[in-house]
């Protein structure tokens, strides 16, 4: 985390045989490196309980309104939001290459995969924004404005309430990604990482899958809400 | 002078030493400074509340002020003393100390901790000059999302960044538990206060978020008329209740675990003994933060919830009593037959267990279904809750602010003065809150400020133990600040105490040992074992 991108630590006196990169307060690197990956998993359990309480009030709502649920679901574009998905695996992948050029010691190979990465962040980012811009044209964000045809319009009202709130936390760890990404490709740019030490890599990476991860449950549940007939 | 060691307190002077710090100590100091003040804040608010209740009548406070006043001390001293009380000022001093550490896992996301958490103290403390809020501490929907038109947003901003505070120190300490521990320091060994505030850092992790995201949904719903609580749309306003108490019923036990460990500490050190059943009393903390998570409902009884998940909170309420019976039995045991050394940790440590006690019992008569149908809402569980959260949290702060209290600033405050204000506060905390047990079962509901002529007489009890209490609690604050000067100086250990804590010089040094130490030995081995005092 904020610790494990620090850019010198103690290297004086006696210690001036350690690693540049070793906090004073660690005795090994390797005990350096597994302080910041635990921590980094613990901090996505608090992500987790973080979007968890979105959740249960999906869970609640649709299975009280499930008619409403399937109304608002069929006002989301499937086809957009399966391109999202995909592109956002495919950033989990570049993001999964960049680790692995940071084992490897490849730091050039670190920036490109890196900025791959942020390129497909982008576009989700991207399409998003033209889904929300449909969904002020239509009425479809709640408030005072928000219109809905038929006689389920309280709990439609609920679900654009849930989704805004889900797919907009889940965008803004996205711009916070961004944020951290950036640091890590000037890092790397600047030749910082090495086989031995390429801790702040790995846990970017780890934050990266969570936050993929939280749409693949996002979008079947916010996009694929009873859709099985029209297939049929 | 000259022949002044070095210590993590003179080894830099300037402002930015100290507001840049990543010294754990130092940063347990800063905390200790904002809860201070959140404390004084809390306390006049409670003092208002309570010369308000000395009359029948509604003489001195509106109803909406009132309401502000019950909201603002409820939040101050619920977000910004107790949760981060024992955790962020002892646990931050002591538990890299304690497992013979340089400091915690991430220094600099300690010190990022303490910015959050002064942040959103501002942020609160901005929404109570300007105007205040009346929700009540808890936010109850609707009236917090529609019908309330004081500073409900600013406040519930300012909880939710302390928040991220309490989340980030939670894990950092986690971390700090499992990867820093000094060589032949393994778990069974650990002080049982490092297992308590593991499991208090266990409840940060997974509670806090909760109430997070259900403040920013609360947020959101008040600000932008979103729907989520909202029963005009078919939202279910009992939900934001489900969400609230999945965090704030665990975060009693953040509140009460960190004391409850060191209350461990003080009564093994005290009574000259080993503590009693070491592992039960390690794994009733464990116990208490997996059990808490799963009684959150009984604060929902009247709520309108199904009458069968009723009687399994009921149930697993009852369930939870036992870790802390456990703990309570234990403690109890570890005196019997000790050398008991009554000094003042030790005097403040008897009161925590007298207190404790009472509100833990008291807890089973709240968490009996049919009861609490009758004294939900009354004075009875204001009672009770002040008996866990003064009575057990202050008490076995206090006890642990003591007992290191040397460690921390290298000198003993008044002996005397420190026994005459823990006898002082024991009093007045019993004469402000027995009478609200009373008060409560007679049926008198809390959060109002006009009652029936009948009950002048308790609460005037109440009022008159309230002062006294205030006096204690500046006593305590005058003796501790006067012993900074004029205290005798402590040496390494003046307590005789086991702990890693001790055998380095008081005040430590910056970076707490002069070599790395090696543990050998269990924890409290206080009967077996020469000790080193200086």
């Amino acid at each position: 985390m904020t610790d494990a991108t620090a850019t010198h630590a103690g290297a004086h006196g006696a210690h001036a045989a350690h690693h540049p990169d070793l906090q004073h307060h660690f005795d090994t690197l390797d005990q350096q490196h597994e302080a910041a990956t635990l921590g980094m998993w613990l901090f996505l359990i608090t992500e987790v309980l973080f979007f968890g309480g979105l959740f249960l009030a999906y869970m609640l709502y649709r299975v009280w309104y499930p008619q409403a649920w399937a109304e608002a679901s069929r006002e989301l574009d499937i086809v957009l939001g399966a391109f999202n998905t995909a592109v956002l695996i495919g950033s989990s992948l570049t993001m999964a290459l960049a680790v692995r050029a940071a084992q490897t010691g490849s730091q050039r190979a670190i920036v490109v995969w890196l900025l791959m990465t942020m390129a497909l962040g982008l576009t989700f980012l991207v399409v998003k924004y033209f889904e929300y811009a449909e969904k002020f044209e239509h009425h479809h964000v709640p408030g005072p404005d928000f219109m809905f045809p038929g006689p389920n319009a309280g709990p439609a009202q609920i679900y654009f309430s849930l989704y805004f709130l889900m797919t907009g936390l889940h965008a803004t760890h996205m711009v916070i990604g961004f944020g951290i990404m950036a640091v890590i490709c000037w890092m790397a740019y600047k030749r910082r990482f090495s086989p031995e030490w390429y801790t702040p890599v790995e846990i970017t990476g780890l934050y990266w899958h969570f936050v993929d991860i939280v749409w693949i449950f996002l979008f079947p549940l916010l996009y694929l809400v009873d859709r099985a007939h029209h297939f049929a | 002078m000259a022949s002044t060691p070095l210590t993590y307190l003179n080894h830099q002077h300037s402002v930015a030493s100290w507001l840049l710090t990543k010294d754990h100590k130092r940063i347990g100091l800063m905390y200790l400074a904002v809860v201070t003040l959140a404390f004084f804040l809390g306390g006049l608010f409670a003092t208002v509340i309570r010369l308000e209740l000395a009359t029948p009548a509604g003489d001195l406070l509106s109803n909406d002020d009132y309401n502000k006043m019950f909201t603002m001390h409820g939040v101050a001293m619920v977000f910004f003393v107790l949760i981060p009380a024992v955790p962020a000022i002892l646990g931050n001093f002591v538990l890299p100390l304690m497992l013979g550490a340089k400091d915690v896992a991430f220094p600099k996301l300690n010190l990022l901790s303490w910015y959050i958490f002064v942040i959103g103290f501002l942020f609160t403390v901005y929404a109570m000059v300007t105007g205040g809020v009346d929700t009540g501490w808890t936010f109850y929907t609707p009236y917090s999302s529609r019908a309330s038109n004081s500073n409900v947003m600013m406040t519930g901003l300012g909880v939710f960044i302390t928040g991220f505070s309490s989340i980030l120190t939670g894990l950092n300490f986690m971390v700090t538990i499992h990867r820093m521990r000094a060589p032949g320091l393994t778990w069974f060994r650990l002080p049982l206060f490092v297992w308590a505030v593991y499991a208090t850092s266990l409840v940060q992790i997974l509670g806090t978020p909760v109430i997070a995201i259900t403040v920013l949904a609360l947020a959101i719903e008040r600000f932008f008329r979103f729907g989520i609580f909202d029963a005009a749309l078919g939202g279910d306003p009992v939900l934001f209740q489900h969400m609230f108490w999945f965090y704030s019923h665990p975060a009693v036990y953040i509140m009460i675990l960190p004391p409850m460990g060191a209350i461990s500490e003080v009564i093994a050190c005290f009574s000259r003994k080993t503590i009693f059943g070491y592992s039960f009393v390690a794994f009733s903390s464990l116990a208490i933060a997996i059990f808490g998570f799963l009684v959150w409902a009984h604060h929902m009884f009247v709520s309108g919830i199904s009458v069968y998940s009723a009687l399994v909170f009921s149930f697993l309420t009852y369930a939870v009593a036992i870790p802390s019976a456990v703990k309570t039995f234990n403690w109890t045991a570890t005196m019997y037959k000790g050398a008991i050394w009554l000094k003042a940790p030790m005097i403040w440590a008897i009161a925590f267990l007298a207190l404790f006690l009472i509100g833990g019992l008291t807890g089973l008569i709240t968490a009996a279904l049919g009861v609490d149908v009758h004294i939900h809402d009354t004075y009875f569980v204001v009672a009770h809750f002040h008996f866990i959260m003064v009575g057990g949290a202050v008490m076995g702060f206090f006890a642990g602010l003591h007992f290191w209290w040397p460690k921390i600033t290298g000198r003993m405050y008044s002996e005397i003065w420190a026994k005459v204000a823990a006898i002082i506060v024991l009093a007045g905390f019993n004469l402000t809150f027995g009478p609200q047990f009373i008060l409560g079962y007679l049926g008198m509901p809390r959060r109002y400020h006009v009652y029936p002529d009948e009950f002048q007489v308790l609460n005037v009890l109440s009022s008159a133990g309230a002062s006294i209490l205030a006096v204690g609690y500046l006593l305590v604050g005058i003796y501790l600040t006067v012993s900074l000067f004029k205290g005798e100086r402590a040496g390494a250990n003046p307590w005789h105490a086991t702990g890693l804590e001790w055998t380095t010089q008081s005040p430590p040094l910056p970076h707490n040992f002069e070599v790395q130490p090696i543990v050998t030995h269990d924890a409290y081995e206080y009967a077996s074992r020469e000790i080193t005092v200086d």
